[in-house]
Protein backbone atom coordinates (compact mmCIF):
# COMPACT_ATOMS: atom_id res chain seq x y z
CA UNK A 1 0.00 0.00 0.00
CA UNK A 2 2.50 2.60 1.12
CA UNK A 3 4.93 1.37 -1.52
CA UNK A 4 2.38 1.92 -4.26
CA UNK A 5 1.63 5.38 -2.91
CA UNK A 6 5.30 6.14 -2.94
CA UNK A 7 5.63 4.79 -6.48
CA UNK A 8 2.69 6.90 -7.62
CA UNK A 9 4.19 9.96 -5.99
CA UNK A 10 7.55 9.29 -7.63
CA UNK A 11 5.83 8.86 -10.99
CA UNK A 12 3.93 12.12 -10.56
CA UNK A 13 7.16 13.83 -9.60
CA UNK A 14 8.85 12.46 -12.71
CA UNK A 15 5.94 13.48 -14.93
CA UNK A 16 5.91 16.93 -13.31
CA UNK A 17 9.64 17.24 -14.03
CA UNK A 18 9.12 16.14 -17.62
CA UNK A 19 6.33 18.67 -18.07
CA UNK A 20 8.38 21.39 -16.46
CA UNK A 21 11.49 20.83 -18.50
CA UNK A 22 9.51 20.05 -21.63
CA UNK A 23 7.93 23.49 -21.44
CA UNK A 24 11.27 25.05 -20.48
CA UNK A 25 13.10 23.56 -23.44
CA UNK A 26 10.42 24.52 -25.96
CA UNK A 27 10.26 28.08 -24.58
CA UNK A 28 14.07 28.30 -24.59
CA UNK A 29 14.06 27.25 -28.24
CA UNK A 30 11.77 30.15 -29.16
CA UNK A 31 13.96 32.65 -27.36
CA UNK A 32 17.22 31.31 -28.76
CA UNK A 33 16.16 30.34 -32.28
CA UNK A 34 16.37 33.82 -33.90
CA UNK A 35 19.96 34.22 -32.66
CA UNK A 36 20.99 30.74 -33.77
CA UNK A 37 19.29 31.15 -37.12
CA UNK A 38 20.95 34.49 -37.83
CA UNK A 39 24.35 33.29 -36.58
CA UNK A 40 24.34 30.18 -38.75
CA UNK A 41 22.84 31.93 -41.77
CA UNK A 42 25.46 34.67 -41.63
CA UNK A 43 28.13 32.02 -42.36
CA UNK A 44 26.60 30.99 -45.68
CA UNK A 45 28.27 31.90 -48.96
CA UNK A 46 27.18 34.88 -51.06
CA UNK A 47 24.61 33.23 -53.31
CA UNK A 48 23.19 31.07 -50.53
CA UNK A 49 22.70 34.08 -48.27
CA UNK A 50 19.89 35.36 -50.50
CA UNK A 51 17.83 32.18 -50.16
CA UNK A 52 15.52 31.19 -47.31
CA UNK A 53 17.44 29.81 -44.31
CA UNK A 54 16.07 26.26 -44.53
CA UNK A 55 18.23 24.66 -43.17
CA UNK A 56 20.07 27.64 -41.64
CA UNK A 57 23.55 26.11 -41.66
CA UNK A 58 25.86 26.60 -44.66
CA UNK A 59 25.46 24.00 -47.41
CA UNK A 60 28.73 24.71 -49.25
CA UNK A 61 31.06 25.08 -46.30
CA UNK A 62 31.51 28.00 -43.93
CA UNK A 63 32.13 31.30 -45.65
CA UNK A 64 32.64 34.88 -44.48
CA UNK A 65 31.20 36.39 -47.68
CA UNK A 66 28.42 38.13 -45.77
CA UNK A 67 30.89 39.84 -43.43
CA UNK A 68 33.00 40.92 -46.42
CA UNK A 69 29.91 42.36 -48.11
CA UNK A 70 29.03 44.17 -44.89
CA UNK A 71 32.51 45.70 -44.97
CA UNK A 72 31.73 47.43 -48.30
CA UNK A 73 29.02 49.59 -46.72
CA UNK A 74 29.76 53.06 -45.36
CA UNK A 75 33.37 53.47 -44.28
CA UNK A 76 33.95 49.78 -43.60
CA UNK A 77 32.71 47.71 -40.72
CA UNK A 78 35.83 48.33 -38.61
CA UNK A 79 35.36 52.06 -38.68
CA UNK A 80 31.73 51.79 -37.59
CA UNK A 81 32.41 49.14 -34.96
CA UNK A 82 35.11 51.44 -33.58
CA UNK A 83 32.65 54.38 -33.59
CA UNK A 84 30.16 52.32 -31.62
CA UNK A 85 32.86 51.01 -29.32
CA UNK A 86 34.37 54.45 -28.66
CA UNK A 87 30.98 55.94 -27.84
CA UNK A 88 30.13 52.99 -25.58
CA UNK A 89 33.52 52.96 -23.83
CA UNK A 90 33.48 56.73 -23.35
CA UNK A 91 29.95 56.56 -21.99
CA UNK A 92 30.96 53.82 -19.55
CA UNK A 93 34.01 55.69 -18.23
CA UNK A 94 32.30 59.07 -17.94
CA UNK A 95 29.15 57.62 -16.41
CA UNK A 96 31.15 55.73 -13.80
CA UNK A 97 33.31 58.74 -12.87
CA UNK A 98 30.44 61.25 -12.76
CA UNK A 99 28.05 58.98 -10.87
CA UNK A 100 30.78 57.85 -8.47
CA UNK A 101 31.51 61.46 -7.52
CA UNK A 102 27.84 62.39 -7.35
CA UNK A 103 26.89 59.27 -5.39
CA UNK A 104 29.64 60.07 -2.87
CA UNK A 105 28.58 63.70 -2.62
CA UNK A 106 24.91 62.86 -2.12
CA UNK A 107 25.66 60.12 0.39
CA UNK A 108 28.28 61.82 2.56
CA UNK A 109 27.85 65.58 2.43
CA UNK A 110 25.24 68.05 3.48
CA UNK A 111 24.85 71.19 1.43
CA UNK A 112 22.07 73.57 0.49
CA UNK A 113 19.55 72.28 -2.07
CA UNK A 114 21.03 68.78 -1.84
CA UNK A 115 17.67 67.02 -1.93
CA UNK A 116 16.36 69.29 -4.67
CA UNK A 117 19.37 68.43 -6.84
CA UNK A 118 18.98 64.72 -6.21
CA UNK A 119 15.29 64.74 -7.04
CA UNK A 120 16.04 66.81 -10.15
CA UNK A 121 18.48 64.18 -11.44
CA UNK A 122 16.09 61.31 -10.71
CA UNK A 123 13.12 63.21 -12.16
CA UNK A 124 14.71 63.25 -15.62
CA UNK A 125 13.61 59.60 -15.78
CA UNK A 126 10.04 60.84 -16.13
CA UNK A 127 10.77 62.71 -19.34
CA UNK A 128 11.48 60.57 -22.39
CA UNK A 129 14.58 61.78 -24.24
CA UNK A 130 12.72 61.30 -27.52
CA UNK A 131 10.79 64.46 -26.74
CA UNK A 132 13.88 66.65 -26.30
CA UNK A 133 15.90 65.52 -29.31
CA UNK A 134 15.12 68.65 -31.33
CA UNK A 135 16.59 71.11 -28.81
CA UNK A 136 19.47 68.72 -28.10
CA UNK A 137 20.28 68.83 -31.80
CA UNK A 138 20.35 72.66 -31.69
CA UNK A 139 22.26 72.89 -28.39
CA UNK A 140 24.93 70.46 -29.61
CA UNK A 141 25.25 72.49 -32.81
CA UNK A 142 25.76 75.69 -30.74
CA UNK A 143 28.43 73.91 -28.69
CA UNK A 144 30.17 72.78 -31.88
CA UNK A 145 29.36 69.18 -31.04
CA UNK A 146 26.95 68.39 -33.86
CA UNK A 147 27.78 65.29 -35.86
CA UNK A 148 30.32 64.38 -33.19
CA UNK A 149 30.79 61.15 -31.28
CA UNK A 150 31.73 63.18 -28.19
CA UNK A 151 28.41 65.03 -28.33
CA UNK A 152 26.50 61.77 -28.67
CA UNK A 153 28.49 60.34 -25.77
CA UNK A 154 27.63 63.29 -23.49
CA UNK A 155 23.95 62.80 -24.30
CA UNK A 156 24.19 59.09 -23.46
CA UNK A 157 25.99 59.84 -20.18
CA UNK A 158 23.20 62.24 -19.20
CA UNK A 159 20.57 59.61 -20.01
CA UNK A 160 22.41 57.12 -17.76
CA UNK A 161 22.73 59.49 -14.81
CA UNK A 162 19.41 59.05 -12.97
CA UNK A 163 19.85 55.30 -12.67
CA UNK A 164 23.61 55.50 -12.05
CA UNK A 165 23.56 58.27 -9.43
CA UNK A 166 20.76 56.46 -7.61
CA UNK A 167 22.75 53.19 -7.66
CA UNK A 168 25.97 54.82 -6.49
CA UNK A 169 24.34 56.80 -3.71
CA UNK A 170 22.83 53.57 -2.38
CA UNK A 171 26.19 51.84 -2.71
CA UNK A 172 27.89 54.56 -0.62
CA UNK A 173 25.04 54.59 1.89
CA UNK A 174 25.74 50.89 2.51
CA UNK A 175 29.41 51.53 3.40
CA UNK A 176 29.84 52.01 7.17
CA UNK A 177 31.13 55.46 8.09
CA UNK A 178 33.64 53.97 10.52
CA UNK A 179 35.77 52.75 7.62
CA UNK A 180 35.96 56.26 6.27
CA UNK A 181 36.77 57.79 9.63
CA UNK A 182 39.54 55.26 10.20
CA UNK A 183 41.04 56.05 6.80
CA UNK A 184 40.72 59.76 7.50
CA UNK A 185 42.65 59.40 10.73
CA UNK A 186 45.30 57.51 8.77
CA UNK A 187 45.67 60.62 6.62
CA UNK A 188 43.65 59.71 3.52
CA UNK A 189 41.70 62.74 2.34
CA UNK A 190 39.06 63.62 -0.23
CA UNK A 191 39.73 62.13 -3.67
CA UNK A 192 42.48 59.86 -2.36
CA UNK A 193 40.09 58.54 0.27
CA UNK A 194 37.41 58.06 -2.36
CA UNK A 195 39.53 56.20 -4.91
CA UNK A 196 41.90 54.27 -2.62
CA UNK A 197 39.62 53.28 0.23
CA UNK A 198 35.99 53.52 -0.86
CA UNK A 199 36.15 52.55 -4.54
CA UNK A 200 36.92 48.87 -3.84
CA UNK A 201 33.96 48.77 -1.43
CA UNK A 202 31.45 50.10 -3.97
CA UNK A 203 32.89 48.11 -6.89
CA UNK A 204 29.77 45.95 -7.39
CA UNK A 205 27.72 49.12 -7.87
CA UNK A 206 30.31 50.44 -10.32
CA UNK A 207 30.14 47.24 -12.37
CA UNK A 208 26.33 47.43 -12.49
CA UNK A 209 26.44 51.07 -13.60
CA UNK A 210 29.08 50.21 -16.23
CA UNK A 211 27.09 47.32 -17.74
CA UNK A 212 23.94 49.38 -18.13
CA UNK A 213 25.92 52.27 -19.62
CA UNK A 214 27.60 49.94 -22.10
CA UNK A 215 24.48 48.12 -23.27
CA UNK A 216 22.33 51.23 -23.54
CA UNK A 217 24.89 53.26 -25.49
CA UNK A 218 25.91 50.35 -27.74
CA UNK A 219 22.27 49.65 -28.63
CA UNK A 220 20.84 53.18 -28.84
CA UNK A 221 19.46 54.05 -32.28
CA UNK A 222 17.22 57.11 -32.49
CA UNK A 223 19.53 59.73 -30.95
CA UNK A 224 22.43 58.46 -33.05
CA UNK A 225 20.27 58.61 -36.17
CA UNK A 226 19.38 62.24 -35.51
CA UNK A 227 22.62 63.60 -34.04
CA UNK A 228 25.10 62.01 -36.46
CA UNK A 229 24.90 63.39 -39.97
CA UNK A 230 28.05 62.20 -41.72
CA UNK A 231 28.60 58.73 -43.02
CA UNK A 232 31.98 58.10 -41.37
CA UNK A 233 30.61 58.95 -37.90
CA UNK A 234 27.74 56.45 -38.00
CA UNK A 235 27.48 53.97 -35.16
CA UNK A 236 26.52 50.39 -36.06
CA UNK A 237 22.72 50.68 -35.76
CA UNK A 238 22.71 53.78 -38.01
CA UNK A 239 25.01 52.10 -40.53
CA UNK A 240 22.64 49.13 -40.61
CA UNK A 241 19.74 51.29 -41.79
CA UNK A 242 21.79 51.89 -44.94
CA UNK A 243 22.41 48.15 -45.30
CA UNK A 244 18.71 47.49 -44.70
CA UNK A 245 17.73 50.11 -47.29
CA UNK A 246 19.85 48.24 -49.84
CA UNK A 247 21.63 49.34 -52.99
CA UNK A 248 19.92 49.81 -56.34
CA UNK A 249 16.75 48.41 -54.87
CA UNK A 250 18.33 45.12 -53.80
CA UNK A 251 18.94 44.29 -50.15
CA UNK A 252 21.88 42.06 -49.32
CA UNK A 253 20.39 39.91 -46.56
CA UNK A 254 23.73 38.26 -45.86
CA UNK A 255 25.12 41.64 -44.85
CA UNK A 256 22.07 42.25 -42.65
CA UNK A 257 22.64 38.92 -40.84
CA UNK A 258 26.35 39.67 -40.44
CA UNK A 259 25.57 43.14 -39.07
CA UNK A 260 23.03 41.71 -36.62
CA UNK A 261 25.72 39.34 -35.32
CA UNK A 262 28.32 42.12 -34.98
CA UNK A 263 25.84 44.12 -32.88
CA UNK A 264 24.51 41.15 -30.89
CA UNK A 265 27.62 39.28 -29.81
CA UNK A 266 29.19 41.99 -27.59
CA UNK A 267 25.86 42.42 -25.73
CA UNK A 268 25.47 38.71 -25.11
CA UNK A 269 29.09 38.31 -24.00
CA UNK A 270 28.92 41.25 -21.58
CA UNK A 271 25.60 40.05 -20.19
CA UNK A 272 26.61 36.41 -19.76
CA UNK A 273 29.91 37.31 -18.08
CA UNK A 274 28.46 39.91 -15.71
CA UNK A 275 24.89 38.66 -15.36
CA UNK A 276 24.96 38.75 -11.58
CA UNK A 277 25.63 42.49 -11.53
CA UNK A 278 23.08 43.16 -14.26
CA UNK A 279 20.27 41.37 -12.46
CA UNK A 280 21.24 43.02 -9.18
CA UNK A 281 20.87 46.43 -10.80
CA UNK A 282 17.57 45.53 -12.42
CA UNK A 283 16.11 44.13 -9.22
CA UNK A 284 17.38 47.05 -7.12
CA UNK A 285 15.61 49.34 -9.57
CA UNK A 286 12.42 47.27 -9.47
CA UNK A 287 12.22 46.98 -5.70
CA UNK A 288 12.77 50.65 -4.98
CA UNK B 1 20.73 60.09 6.67
CA UNK B 2 21.43 63.01 9.01
CA UNK B 3 25.15 63.32 9.54
CA UNK B 4 24.98 64.73 13.07
CA UNK B 5 23.68 61.48 14.49
CA UNK B 6 26.54 59.41 13.14
CA UNK B 7 29.44 61.86 13.03
CA UNK B 8 32.15 60.99 15.54
CA UNK B 9 32.90 63.22 18.49
CA UNK B 10 35.95 64.76 16.82
CA UNK B 11 33.77 66.11 14.06
CA UNK B 12 31.40 67.79 16.49
CA UNK B 13 34.02 69.47 18.67
CA UNK B 14 35.67 71.15 15.71
CA UNK B 15 34.66 74.75 15.01
CA UNK B 16 31.27 74.79 13.35
CA UNK B 17 32.41 76.86 10.41
CA UNK B 18 35.04 74.40 9.38
CA UNK B 19 32.57 71.54 9.51
CA UNK B 20 30.09 73.36 7.33
CA UNK B 21 32.86 74.37 4.92
CA UNK B 22 33.78 70.72 4.63
CA UNK B 23 30.14 69.95 3.86
CA UNK B 24 30.29 72.45 1.02
CA UNK B 25 32.79 70.19 -0.71
CA UNK B 26 29.83 67.99 -1.54
CA UNK B 27 28.79 70.57 -4.12
CA UNK B 28 31.99 69.89 -6.06
CA UNK B 29 31.32 66.17 -6.06
CA UNK B 30 27.82 66.54 -7.49
CA UNK B 31 28.76 69.43 -9.82
CA UNK B 32 29.67 67.32 -12.92
CA UNK B 33 26.40 65.39 -12.73
CA UNK B 34 24.40 68.58 -12.20
CA UNK B 35 26.18 70.28 -15.11
CA UNK B 36 25.39 67.41 -17.50
CA UNK B 37 21.77 67.16 -16.39
CA UNK B 38 21.35 70.92 -16.69
CA UNK B 39 22.93 71.31 -20.14
CA UNK B 40 21.62 68.13 -21.75
CA UNK B 41 18.29 67.75 -20.02
CA UNK B 42 16.81 70.66 -18.13
CA UNK B 43 17.77 73.31 -20.69
CA UNK B 44 16.50 71.15 -23.59
CA UNK B 45 13.16 70.59 -21.81
CA UNK B 46 12.69 74.33 -21.26
CA UNK B 47 13.94 74.96 -24.78
CA UNK B 48 11.31 72.56 -26.15
CA UNK B 49 8.57 74.64 -24.51
CA UNK B 50 10.10 77.85 -25.93
CA UNK B 51 10.46 76.37 -29.43
CA UNK B 52 6.90 75.11 -29.43
CA UNK B 53 5.74 78.75 -29.33
CA UNK B 54 7.63 79.58 -32.53
CA UNK B 55 7.62 78.85 -36.19
CA UNK B 56 11.15 77.45 -36.12
CA UNK B 57 12.71 76.46 -39.44
CA UNK B 58 16.09 74.69 -39.58
CA UNK B 59 17.69 77.70 -41.24
CA UNK B 60 16.53 81.28 -40.87
CA UNK B 61 14.93 83.25 -38.06
CA UNK B 62 12.41 81.65 -35.70
CA UNK B 63 9.18 83.60 -35.53
CA UNK B 64 7.01 83.92 -32.42
CA UNK B 65 3.54 82.57 -33.14
CA UNK B 66 2.20 82.00 -29.64
CA UNK B 67 -0.05 78.98 -29.36
CA UNK B 68 -0.57 78.52 -33.10
CA UNK B 69 1.38 75.24 -33.14
CA UNK B 70 -0.95 73.83 -30.52
CA UNK B 71 -4.02 75.05 -32.38
CA UNK B 72 -2.69 73.46 -35.56
CA UNK B 73 -2.18 70.18 -33.71
CA UNK B 74 -5.89 69.84 -33.04
CA UNK B 75 -6.74 69.98 -36.72
CA UNK B 76 -3.88 67.71 -37.81
CA UNK B 77 -5.57 64.50 -38.83
CA UNK B 78 -2.27 62.70 -39.43
CA UNK B 79 -1.26 63.41 -35.83
CA UNK B 80 -4.50 61.90 -34.62
CA UNK B 81 -3.96 58.92 -36.90
CA UNK B 82 -0.51 58.49 -35.28
CA UNK B 83 -2.05 58.78 -31.79
CA UNK B 84 -4.67 56.25 -32.73
CA UNK B 85 -2.16 53.77 -34.09
CA UNK B 86 0.12 54.21 -31.05
CA UNK B 87 -2.79 53.58 -28.70
CA UNK B 88 -3.74 50.43 -30.60
CA UNK B 89 -0.13 49.20 -30.62
CA UNK B 90 0.34 49.98 -26.91
CA UNK B 91 -2.82 48.10 -25.99
CA UNK B 92 -2.01 45.00 -28.04
CA UNK B 93 1.69 44.88 -27.13
CA UNK B 94 1.10 45.41 -23.41
CA UNK B 95 -1.59 42.74 -23.21
CA UNK B 96 0.56 40.30 -25.20
CA UNK B 97 3.59 40.94 -23.00
CA UNK B 98 1.66 40.50 -19.73
CA UNK B 99 -0.21 37.42 -20.89
CA UNK B 100 3.14 35.72 -21.53
CA UNK B 101 5.28 37.33 -18.84
CA UNK B 102 3.08 36.18 -15.96
CA UNK B 103 3.23 32.43 -16.73
CA UNK B 104 6.96 32.76 -17.43
CA UNK B 105 7.52 34.52 -14.10
CA UNK B 106 5.61 31.77 -12.26
CA UNK B 107 7.63 29.22 -14.23
CA UNK B 108 11.04 30.65 -13.29
CA UNK B 109 9.98 31.27 -9.69
CA UNK B 110 9.90 27.51 -8.96
CA UNK B 111 12.94 26.13 -7.20
CA UNK B 112 14.02 23.42 -9.59
CA UNK B 113 17.24 22.39 -11.21
CA UNK B 114 18.01 24.37 -14.33
CA UNK B 115 15.72 27.25 -13.42
CA UNK B 116 18.52 29.83 -13.50
CA UNK B 117 19.47 28.67 -17.00
CA UNK B 118 15.87 29.22 -18.13
CA UNK B 119 15.87 32.68 -16.55
CA UNK B 120 19.03 33.59 -18.44
CA UNK B 121 17.78 32.25 -21.77
CA UNK B 122 14.39 33.97 -21.56
CA UNK B 123 16.18 37.19 -20.71
CA UNK B 124 18.78 37.11 -23.52
CA UNK B 125 16.81 39.10 -26.12
CA UNK B 126 16.39 41.94 -23.60
CA UNK B 127 20.08 42.84 -23.67
CA UNK B 128 20.14 43.16 -27.46
CA UNK B 129 19.12 46.50 -28.92
CA UNK B 130 15.63 47.07 -30.25
CA UNK B 131 17.21 48.21 -33.53
CA UNK B 132 19.21 44.96 -33.71
CA UNK B 133 16.14 42.87 -32.95
CA UNK B 134 14.16 44.77 -35.60
CA UNK B 135 16.84 44.05 -38.23
CA UNK B 136 16.96 40.40 -37.27
CA UNK B 137 13.20 40.02 -37.53
CA UNK B 138 12.80 42.02 -40.72
CA UNK B 139 15.11 39.49 -42.30
CA UNK B 140 13.14 36.57 -40.83
CA UNK B 141 9.96 38.10 -42.22
CA UNK B 142 11.38 38.90 -45.65
CA UNK B 143 9.55 37.30 -48.54
CA UNK B 144 12.58 36.15 -50.56
CA UNK B 145 15.33 35.37 -48.08
CA UNK B 146 13.42 35.01 -44.82
CA UNK B 147 12.21 32.17 -42.67
CA UNK B 148 8.51 32.85 -42.13
CA UNK B 149 7.47 32.37 -45.76
CA UNK B 150 8.80 28.80 -46.05
CA UNK B 151 7.63 27.89 -42.53
CA UNK B 152 4.09 29.14 -43.14
CA UNK B 153 4.06 27.23 -46.43
CA UNK B 154 5.35 24.12 -44.70
CA UNK B 155 2.43 24.17 -42.28
CA UNK B 156 0.09 24.82 -45.18
CA UNK B 157 -1.12 28.15 -43.83
CA UNK B 158 -0.34 30.02 -47.01
CA UNK B 159 -0.12 28.59 -50.49
CA UNK B 160 2.68 30.54 -52.07
CA UNK B 161 5.44 32.85 -50.92
CA UNK B 162 3.63 35.45 -48.86
CA UNK B 163 5.02 38.86 -48.05
CA UNK B 164 4.00 39.21 -44.42
CA UNK B 165 5.28 42.78 -44.22
CA UNK B 166 3.13 43.93 -47.15
CA UNK B 167 -0.23 44.04 -45.39
CA UNK B 168 -1.02 45.96 -42.24
CA UNK B 169 -2.38 43.10 -40.15
CA UNK B 170 0.36 40.57 -40.80
CA UNK B 171 3.13 43.18 -40.49
CA UNK B 172 1.57 44.33 -37.22
CA UNK B 173 1.53 40.77 -35.91
CA UNK B 174 5.20 40.29 -36.84
CA UNK B 175 6.16 43.48 -35.00
CA UNK B 176 4.16 42.55 -31.90
CA UNK B 177 5.70 39.05 -31.86
CA UNK B 178 9.17 40.59 -32.22
CA UNK B 179 8.54 43.03 -29.37
CA UNK B 180 7.15 40.30 -27.13
CA UNK B 181 10.21 38.13 -27.86
CA UNK B 182 12.47 41.08 -27.06
CA UNK B 183 10.71 42.49 -23.95
CA UNK B 184 8.88 39.64 -22.21
CA UNK B 185 12.00 38.52 -20.32
CA UNK B 186 12.31 41.97 -18.80
CA UNK B 187 8.71 42.05 -17.58
CA UNK B 188 9.18 38.49 -16.36
CA UNK B 189 12.09 39.49 -14.11
CA UNK B 190 10.21 42.52 -12.74
CA UNK B 191 7.22 40.30 -11.91
CA UNK B 192 9.59 37.72 -10.42
CA UNK B 193 10.92 40.26 -7.91
CA UNK B 194 7.31 40.88 -6.88
CA UNK B 195 6.54 37.16 -6.55
CA UNK B 196 9.67 36.57 -4.48
CA UNK B 197 8.70 39.37 -2.10
CA UNK B 198 5.53 37.49 -1.07
CA UNK B 199 6.19 35.69 2.23
CA UNK B 200 5.95 31.93 1.71
CA UNK B 201 4.11 31.39 5.02
CA UNK B 202 1.20 33.42 3.62
CA UNK B 203 0.80 31.13 0.61
CA UNK B 204 1.29 28.11 2.88
CA UNK B 205 -1.46 29.33 5.20
CA UNK B 206 -3.81 29.83 2.26
CA UNK B 207 -2.98 26.35 0.97
CA UNK B 208 -3.77 24.83 4.37
CA UNK B 209 -7.04 26.79 4.48
CA UNK B 210 -8.00 24.97 1.30
CA UNK B 211 -7.57 27.69 -1.27
CA UNK B 212 -6.87 26.20 -4.66
CA UNK B 213 -4.16 27.42 -7.01
CA UNK B 214 -6.34 29.89 -8.88
CA UNK B 215 -7.86 31.30 -5.68
CA UNK B 216 -4.39 31.76 -4.19
CA UNK B 217 -3.27 33.57 -7.34
CA UNK B 218 -6.36 35.75 -7.59
CA UNK B 219 -6.85 36.62 -3.90
CA UNK B 220 -3.31 36.57 -2.58
CA UNK B 221 -0.62 36.86 -5.23
CA UNK B 222 -2.20 39.57 -7.40
CA UNK B 223 -3.16 41.97 -4.56
CA UNK B 224 0.24 41.58 -2.91
CA UNK B 225 1.97 42.34 -6.21
CA UNK B 226 0.15 45.62 -6.85
CA UNK B 227 3.24 47.80 -6.67
CA UNK B 228 5.26 45.49 -8.90
CA UNK B 229 2.39 45.25 -11.36
CA UNK B 230 2.13 49.04 -11.46
CA UNK B 231 5.84 49.33 -12.19
CA UNK B 232 5.79 46.66 -14.91
CA UNK B 233 2.67 48.17 -16.44
CA UNK B 234 4.03 51.71 -16.50
CA UNK B 235 7.35 50.59 -17.99
CA UNK B 236 5.58 48.54 -20.63
CA UNK B 237 3.07 51.24 -21.56
CA UNK B 238 5.70 53.99 -21.63
CA UNK B 239 8.00 51.88 -23.79
CA UNK B 240 5.19 51.11 -26.24
CA UNK B 241 4.00 54.71 -26.48
CA UNK B 242 7.58 55.74 -27.33
CA UNK B 243 8.03 53.03 -29.97
CA UNK B 244 10.04 54.14 -32.96
CA UNK B 245 12.91 51.79 -33.94
CA UNK B 246 10.74 48.85 -34.96
CA UNK B 247 8.46 50.90 -37.23
CA UNK B 248 11.33 52.86 -38.76
CA UNK B 249 13.50 49.81 -39.44
CA UNK B 250 10.96 47.08 -40.14
CA UNK B 251 8.24 48.77 -42.16
CA UNK B 252 9.42 52.38 -42.70
CA UNK B 253 6.05 53.50 -41.45
CA UNK B 254 4.22 50.55 -42.83
CA UNK B 255 1.90 49.73 -45.65
CA UNK B 256 0.14 52.95 -46.78
CA UNK B 257 1.89 54.87 -43.97
CA UNK B 258 -0.42 53.25 -41.45
CA UNK B 259 2.36 52.40 -38.99
CA UNK B 260 3.48 55.89 -38.07
CA UNK B 261 3.75 56.02 -34.28
CA UNK B 262 3.64 59.32 -32.40
CA UNK B 263 7.42 59.47 -31.96
CA UNK B 264 7.84 58.59 -35.64
CA UNK B 265 5.47 61.41 -36.58
CA UNK B 266 7.40 63.87 -34.40
CA UNK B 267 10.62 62.64 -36.02
CA UNK B 268 9.14 63.24 -39.47
CA UNK B 269 7.89 66.73 -38.59
CA UNK B 270 11.17 67.78 -36.96
CA UNK B 271 13.84 66.08 -39.03
CA UNK B 272 12.24 65.33 -42.38
CA UNK B 273 9.99 68.38 -42.83
CA UNK B 274 12.22 70.49 -40.54
CA UNK B 275 9.28 72.11 -38.77
CA UNK B 276 11.15 72.20 -35.48
CA UNK B 277 8.61 74.39 -33.70
CA UNK B 278 5.69 72.17 -34.57
CA UNK B 279 7.71 69.09 -33.66
CA UNK B 280 8.37 70.62 -30.24
CA UNK B 281 4.68 71.30 -29.67
CA UNK B 282 3.96 67.67 -30.52
CA UNK B 283 6.69 66.60 -28.07
CA UNK B 284 5.06 68.60 -25.28
CA UNK B 285 1.74 66.93 -26.10
CA UNK B 286 3.43 63.52 -25.96
CA UNK B 287 4.94 64.40 -22.60
CA UNK B 288 1.55 65.42 -21.22
CA UNK B 289 0.00 62.19 -22.49
CA UNK B 290 2.70 60.07 -20.84
CA UNK B 291 2.38 61.82 -17.48
CA UNK B 292 -1.41 61.44 -17.63
CA UNK B 293 -1.11 57.74 -18.48
CA UNK B 294 1.24 57.11 -15.54
CA UNK B 295 -1.09 58.91 -13.12
CA UNK B 296 -4.08 56.93 -14.39
CA UNK B 297 -2.25 53.62 -14.00
CA UNK B 298 -1.13 54.43 -10.46
CA UNK B 299 -4.74 55.35 -9.62
CA UNK B 300 -6.14 52.19 -11.18
CA UNK B 301 -3.79 49.99 -9.22
CA UNK B 302 -4.33 52.17 -6.13
CA UNK B 303 -0.65 52.32 -5.35
CA UNK B 304 -0.17 54.43 -2.27
CA UNK B 305 -3.09 53.33 -0.11
CA UNK B 306 -1.48 50.07 0.93
CA UNK B 307 -3.38 48.23 3.61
Amino acid sequence: MSASVRARRARRHLLGGLGYHGFGIIASFFFLAPFIWAGLASLRSGSEAQTPPMPPWPQNGISFDSYETLDTFGSGIWQHTMNSFLVAAGTVVLTVVVSLLAGYGFSRYRFPLKNVMFVLIIATLMIPFQSILTPLFIILARLGLNNSLVGLMLVYVTLQLPFSVFMMRNAFDAVPREIEEAARIDGARDLKLLFKVLLPLVMPGVVTVAIFAFLNSWNEFMAALILLSENDKYTLPVLMTAVRAGRLGAINWGAVQAGVMVMTIPCLVVFLLLQRYYMRGLMAGAVK
Amino acid sequence: MSITTTAPVAELTRPRRRASLRQWQGVFYVAPAMALVTVFFIVPVLFTVWMSLHNWPLLGEPKWIGLDNYVRMFSDSRFFAALNFTAYYTLVATIAIFVLAFPLALFVERKRTGVSAYRTIFFLPVVVGLATASLLWVWLANVDAGLFGPVLRMFGITGRASNVLATFDSAFIVIVVMVVWKIVGFTMIILLTGLQAIPTDLTEAARIDGANRWQRFRRLTLPLMRRTLALALILSVTGSVLAFDQFYIMTSGGPQNRMISVVYYIFNQSFVSFQLGYGSALSIALLAILVALSVIQLRLLRVGDER
